[in-house]
């Protein structure tokens, strides 16, 4: 077995882990070496979207990434999200729209809604569809979920919400 | 729990040199196919070498001729966003933009998924309906001699595939019916019409993706859905499982290159049901 050594940025901070080891997956690093584990790991293979994360701003699932995959990049986890004062217009919409229930897929889908708003995607219902359908949800029959997504999509082209 | 060694290639001699060096290695891509492969313990690799720091394998640029060259690390989301391609070719874009979901867009690459050849995949059959040109370390391999089976393709076990030339047709559509859960198409098929001739490529193969001559000569003749009027597909060709008999199959992609001729003509606009 091989181990390594990998430096990243992690919700803006310089993080450094050493004696990796090769097969280690992105999700793993970050909740078992880094203690961050709102990544979630669902079906752990690739389909659900629980896990998903920004890679340098780009949503992508990261228990279908190795950790090394990472070295030198940015990754934003759902801890990243919020302010200490105050919740992310995401989750906001989320508890506003009951977008969840048991809220294991919630991480995931947050962070696939925030690189969405960094693509200026629409907010159009079907097309809000269409990008989420890397993200499940057994709880809710996504339809909060999408009300929720084009509230801040809306928000952010009508510049009503700060970003 | 898997156990494999990892190392960077830092450029592509030196990547051939470690596929010769004896270690049981695989190149990594995207790793969208291949490292859910090695979780579900189908393959188990001794070595991944890493291809993502070369930017050489990442360039998009025009060719002298009139084709656009991309980086065989190219990804499917940066290609379907690409306004090179998006001018050169959009229906290639779209196929691009049509892979599985957006987070496997952002990691999977071009050039990956021709070196996998799954059976599923979409950018094989807009690959050989658009007669790419696969460049490797060492030659030129047209995408009618690189698709060579299930899975199988003409790269020698120490071949790195770097760049893919894309030709300009005149029109490219490319249609699939998708299998719900897992995004791959059960049958997939790309219609390219040239100056000179058309092409049709099929996925859901039973071995590997194929190019359908009854199609391309009826199409070539007439390029409209009523030039197939009483053309059917083999089931023979075409894979079997539990989301799709073979005879399914091929009725699927009897319709969906009539579907694919007309969103060539009309854009994707003209078919309704199933995404182009």
């Amino acid at each position: 077995m091989s181990v390594h050594s990998i430096s990243l940025q992690v919700n803006g901070q310089p993080r450094s882990v050493a004696g990796l080891p090769a097969a280690t997956w992105l999700v793993d690093l970050l909740r078992d070496h880094l203690g961050l584990t709102g990544s979630h790991v669902g079906c752990d293979t690739a389909q659900c979207g629980a896990c998903t994360v920004l890679l340098d701003g780009r949503a992508v699932k990261a228990c279908n990434l190795l950790a090394l995959q990472a070295e030198g990049a940015a990754v934003e986890t759902v801890e990243g999200l919020a302010s200490a004062q105050a919740w992310h217009p995401l989750q906001l919409a989320f508890s506003q729209q009951h977008a969840l229930q048991c809220g294991f897929c919630t991480p995931g889908l947050l962070m696939r809604a925030e690189a969405m708003r960094r693509e200026r995607h629409p907010a159009d219902p079907l097309q809000v569809r269409q990008a989420l359908a890397g993200n499940l949800c057994r709880c809710t029959g996504y339809q909060g979920i999408v009300d929720a997504v084009c509230q801040v999509l809306a928000a952010d082209q009508a510049g009503t919400q700060p970003g | 729990m898997q156990d494999f060694d990892f190392i960077r290639a830092d450029s592509i001699a030196h990547a051939v040199a470690l596929l010769r060096d004896g270690s049981d290695s695989r190149l990594l891509a995207g790793g969208q196919s291949l490292l859910a492969a090695i979780k579900l313990g189908l393959m188990s690799p001794a070595r991944l070498i890493d291809l993502s720091r070369l930017p050489a394998l990442q360039a998009v640029h025009s060719g002298g001729d009139g084709g656009l060259t991309v980086g065989a690390m190219a990804r499917h989301a940066t290609l379907a966003r690409h306004p090179a391609l998006q001018q050169h070719c959009p229906g290639l874009a779209r196929l691009a933009g049509g892979i599985a979901d957006a987070q496997v867009r952002e990691r999977g690459t071009v050039g990956g998924s021709a070196a996998n050849a799954d059976p599923s995949a979409c950018w094989p059959a807009g690959l050989l309906a658009l007669g790419a040109v696969l460049q490797t370390d060492r030659r030129p391999i047209g995408a009618d001699d690189f698709f060579t089976g299930l899975f199988s393709t003409a790269l020698a076990p120490d071949e790195v595939l770097c760049s893919l030339h894309l030709p300009r047709p005149r029109r490219l559509a490319y249609l699939k019916f998708e299998q719900p859960a897992s995004r791959f198409a059960l049958v997939g098929v790309a219609v390219a019409q040239f100056d000179d001739c058309v092409r049709v490529a099929v996925t859901g193969t039973a071995a590997g993706v194929l190019r359908l001559p009854a199609f391309e000569r009826a199409l070539g003749r007439r390029f409209e859905p009523a030039a197939l009027a009483g053309l059917r597909l083999d089931p023979a060709l075409m894979s079997s499982d539990l989301h799709a008999g073979a005879d399914y199959r091929a009725h699927l992609a009897a319709v969906a290159v009539r579907r694919a001729v007309l969103a060539a003509l009309g854009g994707v606009e003209a078919v309704a049901g199933a995404r182009a």
